[in-house]
């Protein structure tokens, strides 16, 4: 019963970080209709932002502050320079928006492969080994506290997106950006906007998962897959839904890790993500309507 | 005949070149040159013809390098076979892919395909015991020369470009284009989309198979991360049909020519002419900018890509008015 | 046996009813209209009958064939054709290509398929523009491919869903011919129209429909006045 807790509370710790990893795609995604490939490379570029920090004896819990603008800066150029400009080519193919990100990816991943090689770096910090106990279960420190800042971003976009006037136009954008330009919404600056915010979130889950995890320039990829399986399982747009989502795959992964084998885990998450694009298409969002 | 004059004087050079040429560098890059001939061919029939764009043929590909290595591995057949062979196992394998994921349309179907693509992977990374997982497998090539394998592969350009050529002026051809401009419509007039893009589809990953196929027995050695990569396989297969030019029969061609030349300039430093000129002006500069280009040939690869994509979108053959005003302007402004 | 009919056709979408139980049968060489305001369930009952929708209840037969579970492509090779209200001109390929793709679902050569392009695209006067991309056609060009195209599949039954928005008083006349040219051609004819002048004046019989359900049918000069038709068009003090 222990174990079964223990996996428990690890893949829903997990999922909050995940969940502010979707959120940030679910947003460019549902917004945008983007498709970013590049979305786990944006998150590494924050993770060495925290590791140089580091160094120079910053905390990652205080780098946050630090990764989050430079990468909505980042974020905001990327869709003006390189995004921006494909809405608005007339190609047999559509998905050459995608293939952008892809190149945008390795282009990232190689840069810092360029400066940093492609050791694996760690950032260790006081609390990242640390654990707390309830009964017998051990709770990561790390993890939980960065829980719980997932949470408060989660819900922070939330308000964000209903409560304020670019919330709103972000919003409009997304659900008719003809209709939204006829409203007077500056769409080409909502959807920079709204790229740079989706880099900003997950340049967070970024510093905050680089006390627990190794920093390598290949750590991307992996990331950006786990993105798009959050937010097909919560559906478009959906930030409630990117909380499911996180858990979801946070709770798979733990269970399958524990009950099967650590080497399933690619393959669960990639599972689910074609089994809910065949059969729950629209993602959690649909069920609740939310 | 004017239309066939340029290919067939191209099939000559083509087939003169390995007794031209006896470099086994320059051999092995025309290798490579015709394998991507191939795989580009047979992504633009199912994305650029078809309209569905896959982001996963490397599903296929390392499913006949697979075949064939499997073949010679587990049952001491040769790996030849697997030519015939792998071209098929493509095709089962692309069957399911293709009934999943045409349940989805653009994006979403793009996604599945990447997906299906890891899956794979993956599976062949933790199958151990069937594919030697992560050790991949390891065969004797059959050949010392290289110049059997030239032959192989010029064979298989012009059988898969050939074909491609002959199925686009067909019926199906007319098919596929119009499930690609408006699936809707297709359907009013009498075209089953449902198998005729499964169809695409299946002749794709039987092109793909065989090229992975040829592949195994080229290099002699494989494993789940060289078949079966997204970045090295799926995409450069859609750069070379992008590159090239979606939707057109030689696009492929071109694409496969330039993006295996770009993506050997990278790797050896514009063919070693930067290491050449650090040696011979004795400048400890130039070297140093011939180590960083050749250090960072992904990193160039990287940019080729958003670079073309801003600038080419619909490929070399596809944008060529643009090309040709672009660079001719001067003289026709005169 | 009626030629073509439809059986208390129902579809909801959700929790909403598109079409109520619709009934109407068409015979052989008649051109049927279907009128009725925006949102009352006509292009949802073409939907219904071409196989883009599969009923929620009810049937449609065709020559004494049960077609409502029918996939599209089926349902026009047994001789159903129809055009798009929003038309989906296969805008990369030229008019004669659009038009050969069709052709092919009747014959198996591309020089038959090619011929049998051309003379439709003569009957339909698209002559002229055949080598012109489809993207480029106006708007009127776009609806007469609509039509060309179906034509192509030889068509016994030819369902037209607005073929005449969005056209000037002159090319409204020459729709209005090519559709007697259709009709007296030998194909049967349902249209669904707004321009009450172009279905008044070409349409044998009509059913009026409203809110998903029948509200009228008869000859032309019948519905016109019928109560119900007047009151859904034109709101309850006229009736």
């Amino acid at each position: 019963m222990d174990v079964f807790l223990q996996t428990l509370v690890a893949g829903v710790l997990k999922g909050g970080l995940y969940a502010l990893i979707g959120i940030g795609m679910t947003l460019i995604m549902g917004v945008m209709g983007i498709i970013n490939l590049a979305h786990g490379q944006l998150m590494m570029v924050a993770m060495y932002i925290t590791y140089v920090l580091h160094l120079a004896g910053v905390d990652p819990y205080i780098s946050l502050f630090v990764a989050m603008p430079a990468l909505f800066l980042l974020g905001s150029l990327i869709q003006r320079y390189l995004l921006n400009p494909l809405l608005k080519v007339d190609t047999i193919l559509p998905e050459n928006q995608v293939l952008m990100t892809v190149g945008i990816g390795m282009v990232l991943t190689e840069v810092i492969r360029f400066f940093f090689k492609s050791d694996y770096k760690s950032v260790t910090t006081g609390y990242s080994n640390a654990t707390f106990f309830l009964g017998n279960i051990s709770f990561s420190m790390a993890l939980t506290i960065s829980f719980f800042i997932a949470i408060a971003f989660t819900v922070a976009m939330y308000f964000f997106l209903i409560k304020t006037d670019i919330g709103r136009s972000i919003r409009a954008t997304a659900q008719d950006k003809d209709a939204a330009v006829l409203m007077g919404v500056n769409t080409g600056r909502i959807t920079i906007i709204t790229f740079g915010l989706g880099s900003a979130l997950v340049a967070a889950a970024g510093s905050l998962l680089a006390p627990v995890f190794y920093v390598f320039p290949d750590i991307g990829g992996p990331f950006t897959a786990r993105a798009f399986i959050i937010t097909i399982l919560g559906g478009l747009g959906s930030t409630v839904g990117a909380i499911f989502g996180g858990v979801t795959l946070g709770l798979a992964e733990s269970f399958g890790a524990t009950y099967i084998s650590m080497d399933y885990e690619n393959i669960i998450g990639m599972t689910i993500f074609v089994l809910v694009l065949l059969f729950l298409p629209g993602g959690f969002k649909r069920l609740t309507k939310v | 005949m004017k239309k066939n004059l340029v290919p067939l004087v191209l099939l000559a050079v083509l087939a003169a070149f390995p007794l031209v040429v006896a470099d086994n560098y320059y051999r092995h890059l025309m290798i490579l040159f015709l394998m991507w001939v191939v795989i580009g061919s047979a992504w633009n029939l199912i994305a650029g013809y078809t309209g569905q764009v896959s982001f996963g043929d490397a599903a296929f590909f390392g499913s006949g390098a697979y075949a064939a290595g499997l073949l010679s591995h587990h049952l001491q057949i040769s790996a030849w076979w697997g030519l015939a062979l792998g071209g098929f196992v493509a095709v089962a394998v692309g069957l399911p892919f293709g009934w999943i994921c045409f349940r989805m349309r653009g994006a979403y179907f793009a996604l599945a395909t990447l997906a299906l693509n890891e899956v794979m992977r993956h599976s062949a990374a933790i199958a151990e015991g069937f594919t030697g997982g992560m050790v991949g497998i390891l065969i004797m090539p059959t050949f010392v020369s290289k110049v059997p394998y030239y032959y192989v592969a010029l064979g298989l350009a012009v059988a898969s470009m050939a074909s491609i050529r002959w199925i686009v002026h067909a019926k199906p051809g007319y098919y596929f284009v119009s499930i690609r401009e408006d699936q809707d419509a297709a359907e009013s007039l009498g075209i089953n989309t449902h198998f005729y893009k499964m169809l695409s589809l299946a002749i794709a990953a039987f092109w793909t198979g065989v090229a992975g196929s040829l592949y195994m027995n080229y290099m002699g050695f494989i494993d789940p991360d060289v078949v079966f990569s997204l970045h090295d396989i799926s995409i450069m297969a859609i750069l070379v049909g992008i590159v090239g030019g979606v939707g057109t029969v030689y696009g492929p061609m071109v694409g496969a020519f330039v993006m295996v030349t770009v993506q050997e300039l990278f790797r050896s430093g514009f063919f070693g002419l930067f290491a050449f000129l650090g040696r011979a002006t004795g400048s400890p500069t130039v070297e140093a900018v011939a180590k960083t280009i050749t250090g960072a040939h992904v990193l160039g690869f990287g940019i080729l890509v958003v670079v073309v994509i801003l600038v080419l979108p619909n490929g070399i053959v596809g944008d060529w008015p643009k090309i040709r005003n672009a660079f001719f302007r001067n003289k026709t402004a005169a | 046996m009626a030629f073509f009919r439809a059986d208390e056709l129902v579809k909801y979408f959700g929790g909403l009813a598109a079409v109520n139980g619709v009934s109407f049968q068409v015979e052989k060489g008649e051109i049927l209209g279907l009128i009725g305001p925006n949102g009352s369930g006509k292009t949802t009952t073409f939907n219904m009958i071409s196989g883009y929708h599969r009923p929620t209840s009810g049937r449609v037969i065709f020559k004494g064939q049960e077609i409502h579970r029918m996939p599209t492509h089926k349902i026009c090779r047994l001789g159903i054709g129809r055009t798009f209200q929003v038309v989906k001109p296969l805008g990369r390929m030229s008019v004669l290509d659009n038009v050969i793709a069709a052709a092919y679902s009747r014959v198996n050569s591309h020089a038959e398929a090619q011929d049998l392009a051309l003379e439709t695209i003569r009957f339909c006067g698209m002559t002229p523009v055949k080598d012109q991309l489809a993207k480029s056609l106006p708007i009127a060009g776009r609806k007469r491919l609509e039509i060309a195209r179906a034509m192509a599949t030889k068509p016994e039954l030819l369902l037209l869903d607005e073929t005449a928005a969005g056209l000037n008083p002159t090319e409204l006349t020459e729709a209005i011919d090519l559709i007697k040219k259709i009709r007296d051609n030998g194909t049967t004819i349902v249209i669904i129209e707004h321009i009450m002048h172009v279905i008044m004046t070409i349409s044998d019989r009509i059913h009026a429909i409203n809110f998903g359900q029948t509200i009228a049918e008869g000859t032309p000069q019948e519905v016109a006045q019928n109560k119900a038709v007047i009151e859904a068009y034109l709101g309850t003090e006229y009736a």
